[in-house]
């Protein structure tokens, strides 16, 4: 809630982790944030496009994640604290400009919010893990538990940004993002509102051989933001004190948690190292923790990342040292509260608090309602997609791609025969129909936001060489599925517009509801030899009740 | 106080992130440390929603662990079934509004199932259709929701006073809809007896 978030200072406020990024960016004078809606990050660029005027702080919801990064980093060099927030995917898409980024650096803080999705609850691609863009971008890196560590990494992240001139991330996960604590609020600061681009070609120009001294200047970097982690208060060691403390447990995000609540359902305490600081590790402070135990267990969602290297730290300062880590924690899916519990258990060999394999195997024999999403009732898709599937050939091919027509990929419609990244949908369209020699119809669905965020490169490709898939683009007016985020079709850019000026022939706008002239349009454009595109029109109903 | 842990279970657009938020006010409002956490994917979309809220003197993880729910509070009867994977004969209340939300393309889960299947995991069960009280009385059945923590608190099934509920209403809730919401405590109170 927008009146939670902006409460006084010292007033205790309730906050998603999602709320309290915002809440540490407004505190820490930033004054120009971008987005791309992606869950489990949009909650992020929602407040803000609501409150950021009255904050005196620019926003925008950009076109795709590589644009809106591309954008604060323009601000940052022209000397305004910025930030940019998006899902994982987000990062993938912006990948290609995050790494010479890096190797730049920024004059004016910028911090990179990115929120991983473990259990995929929110996404269809892949249960992606940003750690490794960490690793090989060599971005300081720091990871929350809670709220109030959220609001407080961030301006820890803007600090250690300008004082290095690097970007920092902040890598949540969906149980982070996504969870509500109190926060002890600080105060609202208002940054720095004059900009300018001082001209140093040195500073942002990549071109070799500036590169390379980029790389070594980068590398001094982390180096500093080394010895910073290995002082920092944001990596710290619980239960120092015990008297037998052969056992111990390093810990990062969300698994912090799960550990002190697996202590108390065993009632028992071991020493930890909890690590505020993904990247660079303070891997003097990790020898020092593990130096004398004897086993330990790493604590992480999805990939073994810290476990790995906590194994080669060990072969240095203790080689015997036994580590658990994804032997007894799932590499899939995000760690839960009874995961860490059973885990430590089974390390200390003490009786677990509670019987959890048997309730897991009675819970297991309950029948459970499977309620898939779908499509919303009286949405006009429906009737695009009857329509279609009454049409299409019975070896049609159906694209599909992220947004609410991926709810075709259900029964009754069962219309997404391949699904990934947005804007994929038109170029693998494009491959089937020249690989299979034009003997199978493909019929690509794409969706407005969609089409701006991917779609125009992939629709250009399609017609500069040449092939034939009918690619059906569903305009509601809105980006529907993250929460009805505007687009630039809402700005007058219209996307019929677009597509002639790709050099597409064959194109028709069809009110969604048209059924008789959809049925006449899908067959003749079947037909075509060249590109086709319907444009099919239609406000989501959702995005017409908030108007 | 020892760490009391709530369950609310329902589909998409029953309310469940402000049911949390009144409760996590409530208890914010006692000087508890509130921890709460929402599991959805695309819940506008009919999917299933569950949200977690735990209050006590210190509380960490913000999911309750298998067989750890003090209280599982069903909006929908079908989806009470999931709530047994956080429940235990030993400590677990459930409350379930009889009401049914039918899944298109599947059969019903019929309430016999339902109900007896629960017995294992369930040291006290309500069973009352909160949906169709508050339509009949209210005119509307949307605070359903409401009337279910309302009906917690009178029964001392949750430890949380209806004034300080009530007071976090206020908070939490825009003023056009608090009428109706405070109707629904009395509704719920004449319920609890």
């Amino acid at each position: 809630m927008e009146s939670e978030i902006l409460k006084n200072k010292g007033q205790k406020a309730f906050l998603l982790g999602n709320e309290a990024i915002v809440r540490g960016a407004l505190e820490s004078g930033v004054r120009f944030v971008s987005t791309y809606p992606g869950t489990p990050a949009s909650e992020i660029g929602n407040i803000f496009y609501k409150i950021a005027p009255k904050q005196g702080v620019y926003f925008e919801f950009s076109t795709n994640e590589k644009v809106a990064m591309e954008a604060a980093a323009g601000a940052s060099f022209s000397g305004l604290r910025s930030l940019v927030a998006m899902k994982n995917f987000g990062l993938n898409v912006a990948s290609d400009f995050f790494y010479p980024l890096i190797y730049s650096g920024v004059p004016k803080g910028m911090v990179i919010v990115v929120a991983d999705d473990p259990s995929c609850w929110s996404s269809a691609q892949s249960e992606d893990n940003s750690r490794w863009h960490d690793l090989k971008a060599k971005i300081p890196t720091l990871e929350p538990s809670a709220p109030q560590e959220c609001k407080n990494f961030v301006k820890i992240a803007f600090d250690l940004s300008e004082k290095y001139n690097i970007p920092v991330m902040i890598r949540e996960t969906t149980r982070v993002s996504h969870q509500s604590a109190p926060v002890i609020l600080g105060e609202i600061k208002k940054g720095r509102n004059k900009a300018r681009f001082k001209k140093n070609p040195k500073k942002f120009s990549t071109m070799p051989p500036r590169v390379f001294e980029m790389k070594k200047e980068l590398l001094e970097k982390i180096k500093n933001v080394q010895d910073i982690a290995e002082r920092s208060h944001l990596n710290f060691a619980l239960n120092q004190n015990l008297k037998s403390k052969k056992i111990g447990s390093i810990v990062s995000g969300i698994g912090y948690l799960y550990l002190l609540e697996a202590m108390e359902n065993l009632k028992i305490k071991i020493p930890i190292l909890k690590l505020g600081f993904f990247y660079p590790l303070a891997e003097k402070k990790i020898k020092n923790f593990i130096k004398n135990l004897n086993e330990i267990l790493v604590v992480e969602e999805l990939d073994p990342i810290l476990e790995k290297e906590v194994e080669r730290l060990a072969k240095d300062v203790n080689p015997k040292l036994k580590i658990h880590g994804k032997n007894l924690l799932p590499e899939i899916g995000e760690l839960k509260p009874e995961y860490v519990t059973l885990a430590l258990s089974k390390i200390l060999k003490v009786k677990p608090d509670f019987n959890y394999h048997n309730h897991l195997k009675n819970f297991q024999k309950i029948t459970l309602p499977q309620r898939r999403p779908q499509l919303c009732p009286g949405c006009p898709y429906h009737i695009v997609f009857s329509t279609i599937k009454r049409l299409a050939p019975k070896d049609a091919i159906f694209g599909g791609e992220i947004g609410c027509y991926m709810l075709a990929a259900y029964p009754p419609y069962e219309m997404q025969d391949y699904l990934y990244c947005m804007g994929s949908d038109i170029s693998i369209a494009h491959g089937i129909k020249k690989a299979t020699k034009n003997k199978q119809k493909v019929i690509a669905f794409v969706g407005d936001s969609s089409f701006f965020h991917a779609g125009i490169p992939a629709l250009i490709n399609a017609v500069f060489n040449n092939s034939n898939p009918l690619i059906v683009i569903l305009n509601n007016s809105t980006t529907a599925m993250t929460g009805h985020q505007p687009h630039p079709g809402n700005m007058g850019i219209k996307i019929e517009n677009i597509v002639k000026a790709c050099g597409v022939k064959n194109i028709k706008m069809i009110d969604q509801a048209n059924i008789k002239e959809f049925t006449s349009v899908v067959k003749k454009f079947l037909e075509k030899d060249e590109v086709s595109v319907i444009i099919a029109t239609g406000s989501c109903l959702f995005k017409k009740k908030k108007q | 106080m020892q760490t009391f842990n709530t369950i609310i279970l329902g589909t998409g657009g029953q309310g469940q992130i402000t049911l949390l938020q009144i409760l996590a006010k409530s208890a914010m409002m006692m000087g508890l440390d509130v921890k709460t956490s929402e599991l959805h994917g695309l819940s506008q979309r009919g999917g299933s929603v569950e949200v977690h809220i735990r209050f006590g003197k210190q509380a960490y993880s913000p999911l309750i662990k298998q067989g750890g729910a003090n209280l599982v509070i069903a909006q929908e009867i079908q989806e009470t079934l999931k709530g047994c994977y956080f429940s235990s004969k030993e400590k677990t209340q459930f409350i379930i509004n009889d009401f049914l939300v039918p899944i298109p393309g599947q059969k019903i889960i019929e309430k016999k199932y339902i109900l007896k299947t629960i017995q294992n995991f369930s040291k006290k069960t309500i069973l009352i259709p909160a949906q169709d009280i508050c339509q009949k009385e209210l005119g509307s059945g949307i605070t359903a929701g409401v009337f279910l923590i309302a009906l917690a608190s009178y029964k001392k099934t949750i430890p949380l006073k209806p004034e300080l509920i009530k007071k976090a209403l206020k908070e939490v809730l825009a003023k056009k809809y608090l009428k109706i919401n405070l109707d629904t405590f009395k509704l719920a109170q004449k319920y609890s007896r």
